[in-house]
């Protein structure tokens, strides 16, 4: 019994120390007149949305545009000021770009269960975009997802690895 | 610069708008079509929203033409934080064009290897107060063109004249007789004459409201003429750009011609 429950703890302790939370998102290239790299965001969500843990939001200084995220500012981000929560940046050219949450203690924090990441993207003058990808945790072993975005995004793949 | 920028005022500075500029200017009439004689209300603003409101469009120079084609009565014109506002009276029967069309001006030049830019209508004033050892100086013409229709009982065709100056539409089909699924014909004008192969760009009232700016383009041919069919009722915002030499002011090397529109489309 000790043997198991410190196998146990240890299985807990390497998946808060070592699981990688790995986000590829694919920001498409658009021919339009007027083009802004779109402001993007990541979050964790539960299926009632009781547990919501903001990862990431890439933009570039003006707050005035974050309410067009609109399913992030309604689930964290008006709740929120600067610096935002989670691995913040500037917005990203057309091409792809990775993104690992793995260390945020948001993340390693996160209870056992069923979750989505929600990756929504907002463009100044363009549209708005918003992709899910189911995934369960802790990792026990290796989950890989991967959605097509239709307009804003293009394909995100996120990759977990214990 | 910053001398500039006082002088001139940040209204005015927002109001001329630069090339490849990223807000849409326009006018937002309370109505287009009524059936007794009222005042109607006219908000113009500055904003990347379809139509909502950002920040003031300064309106001292609109122009209201009556069925007559001589001017309207314009009343109450308000410049606030994030529209200008006026209200026009629409006495007799017939057809009104709200215009709102003063040159600007647009300043680029360098002090000491630094781009400096300025903006304004007085021209001769910003020239004036250009630093001594400005270099490079550019200036542009900057001619914007907002306009709207409404109309009292029938339209009638007088106050749609061309004026022959800039960028302009001959409305083949009256403006307030845009219904859904049909199609309208307009010719867009240079200067009165046709103006072949130039976008016009759409968008939809609303866009707040959706996840896409639905925007869409048709392209004069070579007569100038454009066709455009209303996909659904709603108020539209229609934005052409161009630009030519023929600017008029003598130190102008590059005249920049802009049309935005807005029209109201109603259900068949």
């Amino acid at each position: 019994m000790r043997v198991l429950t410190t196998l146990c703890l240890a299985l807990l302790a390497s998946h808060s120390l070592a699981t990688s939370f790995n986000v590829e998102v694919e920001v498409p290239r658009l021919r339009v007149a007027e083009y802004h790299a779109p402001y993007v965001a990541f979050w964790v969500e539960n299926p009632d949305r009781s547990t919501i843990v903001p990862l990431g939001l890439w933009y570039d200084d003006q707050e005035k545009w974050l309410k067009d995220i609109r399913q992030w500012w309604r689930r964290t981000g008006r709740g929120q000021s600067k610096p935002y929560d989670g691995l913040t940046g500037a917005t990203r050219p057309p091409g792809s770009h990775s993104v690992d949450f793995g260390e945020l203690d948001a993340l390693k924090a996160l209870p056992a269960g069923d979750y989505e990441l929600v990756v929504e993207a907002a463009r100044e003058v363009g549209g708005r975009e918003v992709l899910r990808l189911p995934f369960s945790w802790p990792a026990d072993q290796a989950q890989n997802q991967t959605v097509n975005g239709s307009n804003e995004l293009g394909r995100v793949t996120l990759t977990i690895t214990p | 610069m910053r001398s500039l920028i006082k002088h001139l005022g940040l209204a005015t500075l927002l109001a001329t708008a630069m090339p490849a500029q990223a807000h849409k200017l326009w006018l937002l009439p309370s109505h287009t079509a009524v059936s007794e004689p009222q005042w109607i209300t006219v908000d113009a603003s500055i904003s990347n929203e379809i139509f909502g409101f950002e920040r003031a469009y300064p309106v001292d120079g609109v122009e209201v033409t009556g069925p007559d084609g001589k001017p309207a009565a314009v009343d109450h014109v308000t410049q606030m934080h994030t529209r200008s506002v006026f209200d026009v009276e629409l006495e007799q029967e017939g057809s009104y064009r709200i215009a709102v069309a003063k040159p600007g001006y647009f300043l680029m030049y360098e002090v000491d290897g630094e781009r400096k830019r300025g903006r304004g209508n007085d021209v001769d004033k910003m020239l004036a107060e250009l630093p001594k050892n400005a270099s490079n100086v550019k200036l542009m013409e900057v001619h914007n063109r907002l306009e709207t229709f409404v109309t009292l009982g029938a339209p009638n065709k007088t106050a749609l004249e061309p004026t022959g100056k800039g960028l302009e539409l001959e409305m083949l089909t009256h403006p307030n007789d845009l219904y859904a699924g049909e199609t309208t014909r307009w010719r867009l004008l240079v200067d009165g004459k046709p103006a072949p192969e130039l976008k016009v760009e759409l968008v939809p009232g609303g866009t707040r409201y959706r996840d896409s700016q639905e925007d869409w383009s048709v392209t004069s041919d070579k007569k100038g003429l454009v066709e455009i069919t209303w996909p659904s009722a709603g108020r539209y915002f229609l934005e052409i750009g161009t630009s030519d030499d023929k600017a008029t002011h003598k130190k102008a090397e590059q005249r920049r011609l802009q049309y935005l529109g807005t029209f109201e489309v109603l259900p068949m």
